[in-house]
């Protein structure tokens, strides 16, 4: 029986806590178990280094997604090559795996518009910051893989758990259950909107039932299980793309797993959560847990993992070194994206502009 | 009157305070506004002085937030809807401008909504991508609801309470850019600061200089500037850009003959425009120059590594004001 067949309330399990094996692992070859470990690393490194640049004042607000590399990576290594991916604003690491460099990355945290000029073979549409508004993109994208016969692609996107209380949640799923569209609705329930516990989002007892009202599959898989959430996103993507007679496509999938950090650098958690709680979930590291599993059935022993460090962290200097050597972007910039051609007003606009800063130079518009 | 020195977002939290201290039918409801005290720290400590029923954290939801405040001002309630980000407050348009705007109008005067509906706006603090804008026009193009922007710590608590007492919906958009910026004396007990009256900041007589929120100190500093050079700037901070005090404007320009407008929204469409019609049509012939827009472009408002080039600066300012002085 597949793994999406089960009560929502039924969490997907396949490692415990000690990288024990307490459920089916899935199918899944020796390598890219080594690279979904590897891409966990690396996305919890580049995190730590995203913090530390915000505090330095070297790039602005960021959105740090630690405690949820499991959910993240292990996910997005289950797309095939022609899937999509719509990300929300912390998918830092699962966007790396489309195909969304890491500079980039810094670079839109860093106010470059830049950043957001997805490469053009990335299967990726752009972040998305007001909460939810992403899931109804994923539902036409899909549907428009379906009306032009390509439905052996799947669309997936990302939201949080505060998401699910936005109407475009709603209308996102349920038109991809009126037009079975090939969907994977994946929740990143981490259990905190800034400040709103789960259950303040929602008197459900789970956010995996909620698909029941829209006609579609809802399976809750422990977000902080990456077997777990690979064997469940595999699954889904598979139906998504071919489905069985009478099976539908779209499935919404809770990942229940939490943020160790703060919502964004802005935020500070000790205000509106306890450490105990902080603790008992850190218990659940994603991290530990496959690497347990790696070095007992002997994928993964020091040597490999040391030389896994280095290069994650070469990787990531790298990153860092190539986003705040990139150049400033131009004023000009400003003028050139709203329209294919500017318009008689904003070409007018721009000549005032540069006049100005001919006459009064950078000096003239910059703040401290 | 005892007075404290408090900051533009420390105004809000205190009138905010008082007034739900004089009136139990006034509570507060939003994202994070309770146990966190609102991500700009402007409910903070009201969860814990007025409890769950009068300062609550709802889901994530801003249809909701805005619907169910106009369901609660109905029946009588004075709510304070809060959304996060003015950038947010679109998912609650619909409710915003089919309901909270025309409640009065539908029902012949049998339901009023006295709701204020808070949010931050602006840019200038290096937010991301959808956390900067000045979308104040959306809502001043919105018959039958009130639009208040404050520049100062003590115009913060007066209007804010104005605007609670006030039997009509006001949009109350704070400006983020200056929330901590400077601080000023503000009483402790309640006052009010009447809606739909302008404040001349600056008295002068070459040129009437019209702004509002966070544009209010760029402009102030760029007419200390002028005036070393001989040119005696006026500062008219609007404070309430709907209704807009139509005689402050007219009054100024009769004076000067010459008007520049600054305002971070976009050109076309933003407040600039208005006030140009309003001394066409009320004081034509004191005209003696092109009135001036300083203001946003006409684009998307930029990632913050070029907001600085999008916002009208002091030297920007200062050049408009020169264009229109020499005419």
């Amino acid at each position: 029986m597949s793994v999406l067949q089960r009560d929502p309330q039924d969490q997907v399990r396949v490692l415990d806590e000690n990288g024990d094996v307490v459920g089916e692992v899935p199918d899944i070859d020796d390598e890219t178990l080594v690279d979904m470990y590897r891409y966990m690393r690396l996305a919890r490194h580049f995190d730590t280094r995203a913090v530390s640049l915000q505090r330095q004042g070297r790039m602005g607000t960021y959105p740090p997604l630690s405690g949820q590399e499991g959910a993240q990576i292990a996910s997005a290594i289950a797309l095939a090559e022609a899937d999509w991916m719509v990300p929300s604003y912390r998918e830092h690491g699962a966007a790396l795996l489309r195909g969304l460099p890491l500079k980039q990355t810094l670079l839109y945290w860093m106010g470059h518009e830049k950043g957001n000029q997805m490469p053009e073979d990335a299967n990726i549409l752009p972040p998305a910051v007001p909460i939810a508004s992403q899931i109804p993109h994923a539902t036409g994208a899909a549907w428009a893989l379906k009306l032009q016969e390509k439905a052996d692609r799947a669309v997936m996107v990302y939201f949080g758990d505060g998401a699910t209380s936005e109407g475009d949640f709603h209308v996102g799923l349920n038109f991809a259950g009126v037009f079975d569209t090939p969907n994977v609705f994946f929740c990143n329930n981490n259990q905190w909107a800034i400040s709103v516990p789960r259950e303040r989002q929602t008197r459900s007892e789970t956010i995996a039932q909620k698909a029941t009202a829209y006609g579609i599959d809802g399976v809750q898989v422990d977000g902080m299980d990456p077997l777990a959430v690979y064997a469940v996103t595999k699954a889904a993507l598979e139906k998504a793309k071919n489905p069985a007679e009478g099976e539908g496509r779209p499935t919404l999938i809770e990942a229940v797993q939490y943020r160790f950090g703060a919502h964004t650098t802005a935020d500070d958690p000790t205000v509106y959560r306890d450490d105990e709680e902080v603790e008992k979930w850190k218990a659940k590291d994603p991290i530990p847990r496959l690497e347990k599993f790696l070095r007992k059935t002997g994928r993964l022993d020091d040597e490999k993992i040391e030389a896994i460090e280095a290069e994650i962290k070469q990787q990531v200097a790298d990153a860092i070194d190539a986003a705040e050597s990139d150049p400033r972007p131009e004023p000009s910039d400003m003028f050139d994206y709203t329209y294919e051609e500017r318009t008689p007003e904003i070409q007018a606009q721009y000549e005032e502009f540069e006049a100005l800063r001919e006459k009064v130079g950078d000096e003239g518009f910059l703040r401290e | 009157m005892s007075s404290q020195n408090l900051t533009i977002v420390q105004a809000v939290r205190d009138g905010l305070y008082t007034e739900m201290n004089l009136d139990d039918e006034v509570l507060v409801m939003g994202e994070d506004v309770g146990k966190n005290g609102g991500v700009f720290r402007a409910t903070e400590g009201l969860w814990n002085e007025f409890g769950d029923d009068r300062v609550i954290d709802t889901p994530l939801a801003e249809s909701g937030i805005i619907g169910t405040a106009v369901g609660m001002a109905a029946m009588g309630l004075k709510p304070i809807p809060e959304i996060q980000f003015s950038g947010f407050m679109y998912p609650g348009f619909d409710q915003i401008v089919s309901h909270m705007a025309r409640f009065r109008t539908r029902t012949r005067g049998r339901y009023t909504l006295p709701m204020v509906l808070r949010a931050p706006y602006g840019g200038g603090i290096r937010a991301p991508e959808s956390h900067s804008e000045s979308k104040e026009m959306f809502y001043a193009h919105e018959a039958g609801l009130k639009v208040v922007i404050p520049s100062t710590p003590y115009d913060t608590k007066g209007l804010l309470i104005s605007a609670i007492r006030d039997p009509d919906p006001v949009i109350f958009l704070e400006p983020k850019l200056i929330y901590r910026a400077f601080r000023g004396d503000v009483p402790e007990e309640d006052y009010t600061v009447p809606l739909g009256e302008a404040a001349v900041r600056r008295e002068g007589s070459d040129v009437s200089v019209f702004t509002y929120g966070a544009m209010t100190r760029p402009t102030l500093e760029a007419a200390e500037n002028l005036a070393e050079e001989g040119i005696d700037a006026e500062v008219i901070d609007l404070r309430t850009i709907s209704p807009l005090d139509r005689e402050a404007v007219v009054e100024s320009f009769k004076k000067t003959g010459r008007a520049v407008v600054v305002h971070e929204a976009p050109k076309t469409g933003g407040l600039g425009g208005e006030i140009t019609a309003i001394v066409q049509e009320e004081a034509l012939l004191y005209q003696e120059a092109p009135v001036k827009r300083v203001a946003g472009y006409d684009v998307p408002y930029p990632l913050y590594a070029l907001e600085d080039y999008y916002l009208p600066s002091v030297a920007r300012i200062e050049d408009g004001v020169r264009e229109t002085v020499s005419f």
